[in-house]
């Protein structure tokens, strides 16, 4: 069946394996803007050897011939790709619902006028706040706030659907009220109110980002007040509360390598864009088929079923509902990517949470990392023409 | 043929983190517009442009497409939805339905009727003013 000797390992693999309906493609990890809290991999190396168009082209064909229908171009900041318009064409023809997922910047009225001529069905639009000083600040660029404002418009004018994406972190936490009167003001359809969640640069911040209790409480409280006046009008405000305070996980990607496929800048194939950190060797669309990938490797049938499951999972009741939670969560938390997730009530690793989420609001232990440039200066380029 | 049109599954597949129910449950929460039986029935219904229609042959049945989520029609539900086209109003719905299927139950235009009220609150499909 397959040359991975690893795979006579696997005892639980379902026999009747799902279509990947959800390929989210991180086209580039390039980004203008520098977030703490990007969910791209920390170690930048992953930036480099981009997949080529035609590459991107048979991922496209292999996915849809699989069954895929939803389509994220996402990053990075995807604009940054100069063939994001053929890509789009090439996704709409093969038949996708395709979704950009965009930071706004680099965007122009020619290139959302050619998106919408290629087909594109909807953008989802990142603000880091609701006001010019604390957008800016977050994402370390001056103007980006304008920029997202004038294109929120233009989204909105070229007749997108247009969702909003705000990061919610104890930075803007308290101005949750402005997010949603803005996205009220630019005729958002839908608004993710979208708590971070610690991965990738994230989870080297934590300290800094994470809402206390009572804050998030308080915007909880705030966002039902706002629906309730709303009276059916408006945007559909869609508030994520952050894994660390709850008492059940959710679940992850709605199981391992059941739903989801991520492809990144370099060919990585993943079951979700953070599972690069796990100590699992994730295979390349360069070298294999995407059917073979989703079917045969062993990283994708790895956690797929039940008989992985430790206890508490194993004899739990809610297994089939959160699939353990998530494996990304174990593994950063535990270091063992096989433990429940510790976000559980009944992990025995629960009492982690608490000593993260009680130290919530104090001086954190690090000074703030911003997401780092990405490209090397070509200091040579300029002395040797010097 | 047109029976049990309140079944159509509904699957989404949501984004990140965002909670699988979450748009469905909030699509609802804000619906207060419920229509009165009989008021909309001759006025022209068309799709939310938020929403795509087609075929999905991995499903095996028609779908409706939206940001990041996917709804899945039972063979009823799309019967319908297909003339929802933006020219047509119920009653002219139900009129082609009786023509494409004689043999549905006596009961069509109510079902029709209850499923369209559906779709209305659910912000798949809207009036003309």
């Amino acid at each position: 069946m397959t040359n991975n000797t690893d795979v006579d390992l696997q005892t639980d693999v379902p026999n009747t394996i799902t279509p990947p309906l959800w390929l989210l493609a991180e086209i580039t990890y390039q980004c203008p803007l520098h977030c703490p809290y990007c969910s791209n991999p920390v170690n930048m190396e992953e930036t480099f050897n981009e997949l080529s168009t035609e590459h991107w082209e048979r991922v496209l064909r292999e996915a849809r011939e699989m069954g895929a229908v939803q389509l994220g171009f996402s990053g990075g900041e995807p604009l940054l790709r100069k063939d994001l318009e053929h890509l789009v064409a090439y996704a709409r023809a093969l038949g996708f619902y395709t979704n950009l997922i965009t930071s706004g910047i680099g965007m122009t009225e020619k290139r959302i006028a050619k998106l919408k001529e290629a087909g594109l069905d909807h953008i989802q639009l990142s603000f880091q706040a609701a006001n010019a000083e604390v957008n800016d600040l977050i994402g370390n660029k001056r103007h980006s706030f304008e920029q997202k404002l004038k294109i929120a418009k233009l989204v909105k004018q070229y007749n997108y659907p247009m969702v909003l994406n705000f990061c919610i972190t104890a930075q803007n936490i308290h101005e949750i009220e402005d997010v949603m009167a803005l996205s009220e003001q630019l005729n958002a359809d839908f608004v993710e109110l979208a708590t971070v969640q610690y991965y990738g640069w994230a989870y080297e911040n934590r300290d800094h980002l994470l809402p206390t209790s009572q804050q998030l409480q308080e915007a909880e409280a705030a966002v039902n007040r706002y629906r309730t006046q709303q009276n059916g009008k408006g945007p559909t405000f869609i508030f994520v509360s952050p894994d660390y305070y709850e008492s059940r996980p959710k679940a992850c990607m709605n199981g391992w390598g059941t739903t989801f496929l991520t492809v990144t800048p370099d060919g990585s194939a993943l079951p979700c864009h953070s599972a690069k950190i796990l100590p699992l060797r994730f295979p390349n669309v360069k070298e294999r088929s995407l059917h073979d990938i989703w079917h045969q490797d062993f990283s994708f049938n790895h956690f797929r079923g039940d008989s992985w499951m430790p206890s508490p999972c194993r004899d739990c009741d809610e297994k089939d509902k959160d699939f353990g939670g998530c494996r990304c969560q174990a593994y950063l938390l535990t270091g063992d990517m096989y433990k429940t997730d510790p976000v559980c009530s009944k992990s025995p690793d629960h009492h982690l949470m608490k000593g993260i989420t009680d130290k919530a609001g104090t001086a954190p232990s690090k000074a703030l990392q911003y997401r780092k440039v990405e490209k090397p200066i070509p200091i040579l380029e300029v002395s040797a023409t010097s | 043929m047109m029976s049990n049109l309140q079944s159509q599954t509904e699957n989404h597949l949501d984004a990140d983190s965002v909670g699988a129910d979450n748009v469905e449950d909030n699509i609802e929460n804000s619906s207060s517009h419920n229509n009165e039986g009989g008021r909309t029935r001759d006025k022209i219904a068309s799709l939310n442009p938020l929403f795509r229609m087609q075929y999905e042959k991995a499903q095996g049945c028609y779908v409706l497409l939206f940001p990041e989520g996917m709804i899945k029609l039972n063979p009823s539900a799309a019967e319908i939805l297909k003339r929802v086209d933006g020219s047509n109003t119920e009653n002219a719905i139900c009129a082609e339905l009786r023509q494409a299927f004689p043999d549905a139950p006596e009961d069509l235009e109510e079902d029709v009727h209850a499923f369209l009220v559906h779709a209305e609150q659910k912000k798949w499909i809207r009036y003309d003013e």
